[in-house]
């Protein structure tokens, strides 16, 4: 391992700056649960490991009816304030489902959403919140969709110096549920084979669908947000047969290669599956949300 | 030697008790010294560079830049090797290439694996060795790999080695990637097939499983200035590693020494040569103790896994259920070199039941991956993987029961095994009786109640074990504590039932006795600690040596009470005279009166155990439930008998049982080394090489029969292998039962699961 220089950072301009300085040689750094073990295996070279643990506005979660998460809260907080958990199960599901204990101490969302995983567990259920990431760079503030935030595997929008502050959930509507699964071979300690996370808006009738958004993990170079699955919600029944069909539409729009982790063709299968049981959970949380 | 079939109601002391092991406090507190915990004044820090090609010529190999870098000591490549050419020698145990111990370890000239070591480093640290590896500079010259059956055996094959020599059923055969043919006849099995009811041949596949123990290999080794090595390691066999080391270093033998570091888990991948002779000659150049751990991805490409390979197997039986004959066709990938275990998947494919005819042929196939190991039951569970699922669908096609197909054809004492040998009294029946007898086998197996769908399977197993050599030391002290030392690696609690064995014999409790693994120069030899032989062979060694003890101690006492040794028995732990029977003194008393009575006393037993250890059979019972919409499978019972002869420490007994099949249950659901065309394993990490972790298991109820062994005192049977042979079949046939499909292919994972199901709904079957 090439040696590199731990860097700690007070505030968010001196974060800018140090990573302005070195670019692609400096890395920020939340949990390190998937950096510390890129740089172990060798995947690249670093000077600088920038720690974002020091910066207040990467470290604070506020709930005022949006949820505000810095970039470097890890998991165990979200799950572990019961507000944010009665008012989000959905990312719940994911928070709680990363890794095991040990690492949900130090896991955050912002370094899954930065890692930019195709599998990763954290990303689809932001996308189906609507989340939007904010970015600080040294031009200053920019705020991406969370869907657009990943290019390719393991590559993001983010350009030199400039760093997540933090993913701002909108507070759900009235009538929204959400809902996140992975299919895993074993019961833990696996990298999701596919992921399905589904929201949906209940209309006031409490039987149609306003609106809904789905988003596939592993099934692509990036996390995908289902755009024809989504669409298709809109002011169809909340019923297991408008589930199944979104299912098959989502299948569609799923572009997975067969690895070790599983077939192409079992991915498929897995999409029209998940978005099935992932709208079927988040019905019942949509009419609890009543 | 007396049977303890003839003294059914011997009765135990120590034996069959369950003390805290010898060892625990150590392991608790993590003060046990594993290979890679040891510190030595002036070590210095190895890393080894690997050839990222499966198959490839190796043009130029340059350290310089690496042996010029601040802060290194040393590099090498193949040509600091001293055996470079092509010689035949007779080893241990097997007649080899000398060539190929030597380059296995050290590539010259060629690469034939991913992960073969081409060269090597010692510096300050870890991490400069590490970053020392980068300047070097190798050319390589790619060639093709051969990673199948098909591609090794086609006619116009790549060969790997120019200079091996088949052994094709007696016929020296060059060039050729098939190291050996052997077949076992055995009447006439065409004759009876021809006449059979029923006749059903399949052919399965089986993937490479590495045996994935938590500790990575980590050797040390000090060449001293007077030409004497020191090696530490973390090894099964620390007398092997003395002669393999000093074979392929050219060394005297008694110049060799091996000091066994606590090991943590082998199940036979520990074995063979890795970086011993590595840090040998790291530390020969460099004039410093030099140490060499492997990390994960390491372990995974260069290490020996157990074999893959393919079997066709065939079965034949009359309209009652009765086997008429039965071959099979066993091909295993040995890897990078020959020595895949044919042998014992030949002994035990069928051995659960009586063939009357048979024929067995088996490959033995070099493919370019590393070179595979033994792993629990070498060669076994593969093989069984194929009789136990066909015998399970021949069983479902006659509509006979498979509890009583392995009743009515069960082999038992006097039965020739398939290959030979005619089995002892066996537990085999016993074992089928006692899961029939199961709350398990009884219970009904309920409905799912969200439409999974529920199966239940059913498969023996058999592993003969081993016996061979060993030397145990017992020295008695004056306050009538014993110490014990033995040359066997603890690997599942050893320590313990060796001592227990001996305790049994001095009727001391088994703390009394306390056991010390030593180094290669501080025990007599002592065989590997493998083929489940440790607690049945050497512990019949700690059995000779306290016998030896009080046969002594009763001269010592004769003296004392001026009578004759004859005259003095010992019972109970006391040792009376018979002629005046108030003259009495405990052990312990005894052992205070040593000293005026001679001196010390301090016995060795060795012993050379011959022929069978017994063989250990086995029933396992397994219930899943099947996720028809993903394919996930859930173990939900698991219920596995097997016969110990006599457990020693019923609670190890019972953890091996589970150990075992755990591991299978690995083999059967999810592990194998996906692997590219080029010959890469893609999945070189614990995360993507998915074992069963504690919340993929059930509780595994173990019941523990006891048919006692003939050939140990207190009729021990080895038992810590058997237990991998029946899970994966087991798991196969309760999957078939589940999905009303079979899967002829391990692991049945979960994409396999739903290709098998989308395969049914198209009517179509999987073989
Ligand atoms: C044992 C184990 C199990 C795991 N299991 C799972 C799992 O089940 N599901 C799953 O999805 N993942 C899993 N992971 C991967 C990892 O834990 C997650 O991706 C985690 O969310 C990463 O968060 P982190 O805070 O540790 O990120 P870090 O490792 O600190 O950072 C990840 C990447 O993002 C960059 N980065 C971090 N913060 C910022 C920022 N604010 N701005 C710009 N770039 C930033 C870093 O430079 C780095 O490239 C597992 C990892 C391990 C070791």
């Amino acid at each position: 391992m090439h040696p590199f220089t731990y860097v700690a950072p007070r505030t968010l301009d001196e974060a800018v700056a140090v990573l302005e300085q070195h670019g692609e040689r400096a890395r920020p750094f939340a949990g390190g649960t998937d950096v510390l073990v890129q740089l172990r295996g060798g995947r690249f070279d670093l000077d600088a490991i920038v720690d974002l643990k020091g910066v207040p506005e990467a470290t604070s979660l506020d709930l005022n009816g949006s949820l505000r998460i810095g970039a470097a809260v890890p998991c165990y907080r979200i799950y572990e304030d019961s507000a944010v958990a009665a008012a989000f199960p959905g990312l719940i599901d994911a928070a709680s489902l990363i890794g095991g204990i040990q690492i949900q101490s130090r896991a955050s969302l912002g370094g899954n959403l930065c890692n930019a995983s195709p599998s990763a567990d954290g990303i689809c259920p932001l996308i189906v919140h609507s989340t939007v990431a904010v970015v600080q760079g040294p031009q200053g503030e920019r705020r991406v969709p969370v869907e657009e935030f990943c290019t390719a595997p393991g590559v993001n929008v983010l350009g030199r110096g400039e760093l997540l502050v933090a993913l701002e959930v909108p507070a759900p509507a009235r009538g929204f549920g959400a809902a996140y699964q992975r299919f895993i071979p074993r019961n833990e300690m696996d990298i999701a084979v596919a992921g399905v996370a589904s929201a949906l808006t209940l209309s006031d009738d409490g039987a149609t669908i306003a609106s809904g958004r789905i988003a596939l993990a592993a099934v692509g170079p990036t996390p995908l947000f289902a755009a024809k699955a989504s669409a298709f919600l809109a002011g169809k029944p909340a019923t297991p047969e408008t589930f199944a069909e979104a299912g098959e539409i989502a299948s569609t729009e799923a572009t997975p290669i067969g690895d070790m982790r599983g077939t192409a063709e079992h991915r498929i299968e897995l999409v029209k599956v998940l978005t099935r049981r992932t709208l079927a959970i988040a019905l019942g949380r949509a009419q609890s949300n009543r | 030697m007396t049977t303890t079939a003839d003294r059914p109601s011997q009765e135990f002391k120590v034996v069959g008790s369950r003390p805290i092991r010898h060892d625990g406090v150590d392991k608790v507190l993590g003060r046990a010294q594993y290979g890679a915990d040891l510190k030595l004044p002036g070590l210095i820090h190895g890393a080894v560079l690997r050839s990222p090609y499966a198959h490839a010529v190796i043009k130029k190999v340059d350290v310089s830049r690496a042996e010029a870098a601040p802060g290194v000591f040393a590099a090498i490549t193949g040509d600091d090797m001293p055996v470079t050419g092509s010689k035949v020698v007779d080893m241990v145990e097997e007649v080899t290439n000398l060539k190929w111990s030597s380059q296995r370890v050290m590539a010259h000239g060629k690469a034939v694996y991913r992960g073969h070591p081409v060269a090597a480093v010692a510096a300050v640290d870890q991490n400069t060795a590490l970053e020392a590896l980068k300047l070097i500079e190798v050319e390589y010259e790619p060639l093709q790999a051969v990673i199948s059956l098909e591609d090794a055996m086609k006619p116009d094959a790549v060969i790997i080695h120019d200079d091996l020599v088949g052994d094709h059923l007696g016929e020296k055969v060059s060039p050729t990637n098939v190291a050996e043919h052997t077949r076992t006849e055995f009447g006439d099995p065409e004759a009876a097939f021809a006449e059979a009811a029923h006749v059903l041949e399949r052919t399965y596949t089986i993937a490479r499983a590495h045996q994935g123990y938590i500790e990575p290999h980590s050797s040390t080794a000090f060449w001293s200035p007077d030409d004497k090595l020191s090696v530490w390691t973390t090894t099964q066999a620390p007398f092997g590693v003395r002669s393999n080391v000093a074979t392929v270093l050219k060394l005297p033998l008694s110049d060799v020494r091996v000091v066994p570091m606590e090991i943590g888990g082998g199940f036979g991948g520990k074995i063979g040569l890795y970086m011993e002779p590595l840090a040998a000659m790291l530390s020969r150049k460099s004039g410093r103790p030099v140490k060499m751990t492997m990390d994960r991805k390491s372990v995974f490409d260069a290490t020996g896994p157990g074999p893959g390979g393919q079997v066709t197997a065939k079965i034949g039986v009359d309209k009652d259920g009765k086997i008429l004959a039965a071959t099979a066709d066993i091909r295993y990938m040995a890897g990078a070199y020959p020595g895949s275990s044919i042998s014992a998947a030949t002994a035990g494919i069928f051995a659960c039941y009586k063939v009357p005819n048979v024929r067995i042929d088996a490959y033995d196939v070099v493919i370019n991956m590393s070179k595979t190991a033994a792993y629990r039951a070498p060669g076994t569970p593969q093989a069984t993987f194929a009789s136990e699922s066909l015998i399970s669908e021949l069983c479902e096609t006659i509509g006979m029961d498979p509890m009583e197909f392995h009743l009515l054809n069960a082999a038992e004492e006097g039965t020739r095994r398939p290959d030979g040998p005619v089995f002892p009294r066996i537990g085999n029946v016993a074992c089928m009786e006692a899961i029939r007898d199961s709350e398990h086998f009884s219970s009904d197996l309920e409905k799912s109640p969200d439409g999974k769908l529920r199966g239940r399977g059913l498969a023996t197993g058999y592993w003969n074990g081993g016996g061979n050599r060993s030397s145990v030391t017992i020295s008695v002290n004056d306050d009538g504590v014993v110490s014990m030392v033995e040359g066997n690696p603890d690997i599942g609690g050893t320590r313990t039932t060796l001592a227990m064995q001996a305790a049994e014999v001095f009727g001391l409790p088994a703390h009394d006795v306390h056991p010390t693994v030593a180094d290669t120069d501080s025990v007599g030899y002592n065989d590997l600690t493998a083929g489940s032989r440790t607690t049945y062979a050497s512990g019949q060694a700690a059995i000779e040596a306290a016998r030896q003890v009080v046969e002594e101690i009763k001269k010592r006492m004769a003296m004392i009470w001026e009578t004759e040794p004859e005259n003095v028995e010992f019972e109970d732990s006391v040792f009376r005279n018979k002629v005046a029977p108030d003259q009495r003194l405990t052990f312990k008393e005894a052992a205070g009166k040593l000293g005026q009575t001679g001196g010390p006393v301090s016995k060795t037993g060795t012993v050379n155990v011959r022929g069978s250890g017994g063989g250990s059979f086995a029933a396992h019972l397994v219930d899943v439930e099947v996720d028809p919409e993903t394919g996930k499978v859930q173990i939900l019972r698991y219920t596995a008998a097997q016969d110990a002869g006599k457990a020693v420490h019923p609670s190890y007994v019972e953890g091996q049982f589970q150990g075992g099949a755990a591991q299978g249950i690995g083999w059967a659901l999810n592990e194998e080394y996906y692997t590219s065309p080029d010959g890469v394993m893609q999945n070189s990490s614990f995360l993507d090489y998915r074992m069963p972790t504690a919340l993929d298991l059930p509780m595994i109820d173990a019941i523990v029969v006891e048919v006692p062994n003939t050939n140990h005192p207190f009729g021990v049977r080895g038992i810590g292998e058997t237990s991998i042979v029946p899970p994966a079949p087991a798991v196969g046939n309760a999957i078939a039962d589940a999905i009303g499909t079979r899967l002829y292919q391990t692991p049945m994972n979960p994409s396999r699961i739903m290709e098998a199901l989308a395969n049914k709904r198209n009517g179509k079957n999987g073989h």
